[in-house]
């Protein structure tokens, strides 16, 4: 496995004058993995959709290195395995062809066996021929896991793992960040308990707004005292 | 890069072929246009210019209607994302290029069989001017789509936007065509419309050039 440093540094993102969150520093390697928590709305998602390269943040930057050597943004896909309920898959394909043709996208040499172990692994060999528009929602959840491990990434980014699935879909993304944690980088963002369970470290984007506005409160306190 | 590009446009006309997604809505358009000039015009004697200036009419509104597709079905079907985490913007801006460049190769091969078909005035005394000029007039139609559709496809007006920021845009590619396309009616030689090609080509060129600066900017947020 390579080896990854991801940094985010001073990351600020606004959306219309409102500010999600604001001075958000990290530095994540090798073995490393943290959980991003907070209300709906708090920002979990958008925070990492920027760490995913999906999203550009407002203010600050965002870098990934690689083997000593920075990346540029439009190289980042190829580190980075996402799962979230708001990707989607194309529904007029099959599994099979939906991968085949990420594979091919993603300028990979189609590998049937992993694919076939892949789909195996998310319970979805048997129907790996059936259209997705006839899975269900946890089946394309589980399909989303196969799309996101396909290219065998350092960096894992999870937005509600467990959303859609059933006891044995919990258990195999149980197993994925188990497998990943020691050797990868592992980033979360929920509400699970369980979830937290998996990340050595546990960001919380409310924290970070109460202490925004504290510190506001405080300066425009100074500034009234003053004047 | 080439390879992930040409998986973008097989992806896309895999697609196409399961959805009919833009086909269906561009031949009906075609059929339905052609249906209406040849009423319109029933036995009168229509001029060259007025030809000429009809079938580059029923060209750009087929365009319109069905090009925008390319990058609209993405966002409409939310798998934006998905390909943003697949490929670099570069190789989903080529692959869409390819895919509307063979949609409307097609479907103008289809209007212009049509139009010689049913309007007996429209007699091609130039072929090499008028095959030449349908070819480029094409790659600029396909070129400009492409980028605007990248625009549209996050707003929310698309349907009514598209030819509206289309127009200003493919105005000079009209222009040019319609007056090749009058060249080769009157049985020009080639000669004589050298400086049109020469504007077609530069129109392209420029165009591919912008997209390709400005389509990162465009693909994210």
């Amino acid at each position: 496995m390579n080896s990854i440093l991801l940094q985010l540094e001073n990351v600020r993102k606004e959306f219309s004058r409102r500010i999600i969150f604001d001075k958000i520093d990290l530095t994540l390697k090798n073995g490393n993995s943290i959980a991003i928590t907070g209300i709906n709305g708090s920002g979990k998602s958008t925070l990492v959709k920027i760490v995913a390269g999906i999203l550009s943040p407002t203010r600050g930057a965002l870098t990934l290195s690689v083997n000593g050597k920075e990346m540029k943004p439009e190289q980042y896909h190829n580190y980075i395995g996402f799962v979230a309920p708001y990707i989607q898959m194309y529904d007029e394909f099959s599994a099979y062809e939906n991968l085949k043709f990420f594979a091919r996208i993603r300028g990979l040499r189609f590998d049937k066996k992993y694919v076939d172990y892949m789909l195996d692994r998310v319970v979805l060999y048997d129907r790996r021929n059936d259209a997705v528009r006839t899975y269900s929602s946890g089946m394309k959840q589980r399909l989303k896991y196969a799309f996101a491990l396909l290219h065998k990434p350092e960096v894992l980014i999870f937005d509600e793992p467990r959303a859609n699935l059933d006891r044995h879909g919990v258990a195999t993304v149980c197993e994925i960040m188990e497998e990943h944690k020691p050797d990868g980088v592992l980033i979360l963002a929920t509400n699970d308990q369980e979830d937290l369970s998996y990340a050595e470290t546990v960001l919380n984007l409310d924290e970070l707004r109460k202490a925004r506005i504290e510190e506001r409160q405080k300066q425009n306190s100074v500034t009234a005292k003053l004047t | 890069m080439i390879q992930q590009t040409t998986a973008v446009f097989l992806k896309d006309f895999q697609s196409e072929l399961r959805t009919r997604y833009a086909i269906n809505a561009l031949v009906m358009f075609v059929i339905t246009t052609l249906s209406i000039i040849l009423f319109s015009i029933g036995g009168e004697r229509v001029s060259l210019d007025v030809l000429a200036g009809m079938l580059w009419v029923v060209i750009f509104f087929s365009a319109m209607s069905g090009l925008s597709r390319s990058f609209v079905s993405e966002e409409e079907r939310g798998t934006t994302m998905t390909l943003q985490l697949l490929a670099q913007p570069a190789v989903v801006y080529f692959g869409k290029l390819l895919f509307n460049l063979v949609l409307i190769l097609s479907i103008n091969t289809l209007v212009v069989t049509l139009y010689v078909l049913l309007i007996p005035l429209f007699v091609v005394q130039s072929a090499s001017i008028f095959f030449l000029t349908l070819f480029l007039g094409s790659v600029g139609l396909a070129c400009a789509s492409t980028i605007i559709a990248a625009i549209i496809a996050k707003a929310n007006s698309k349907g009514t936007l598209y030819p509206v920021l289309s127009f200003p845009i493919l105005l000079p590619l009209l222009m040019t065509v319609m007056n090749a396309t009058k060249l080769s009616l009157d049985g020009a030689p080639f000669t004589e419309a050298t400086g049109e090609f020469r504007v077609l080509i530069s129109y392209s060129v420029v165009l591919v050039a912008v997209s390709w600066v400005l389509f990162d900017y465009v693909w994210k947020d």
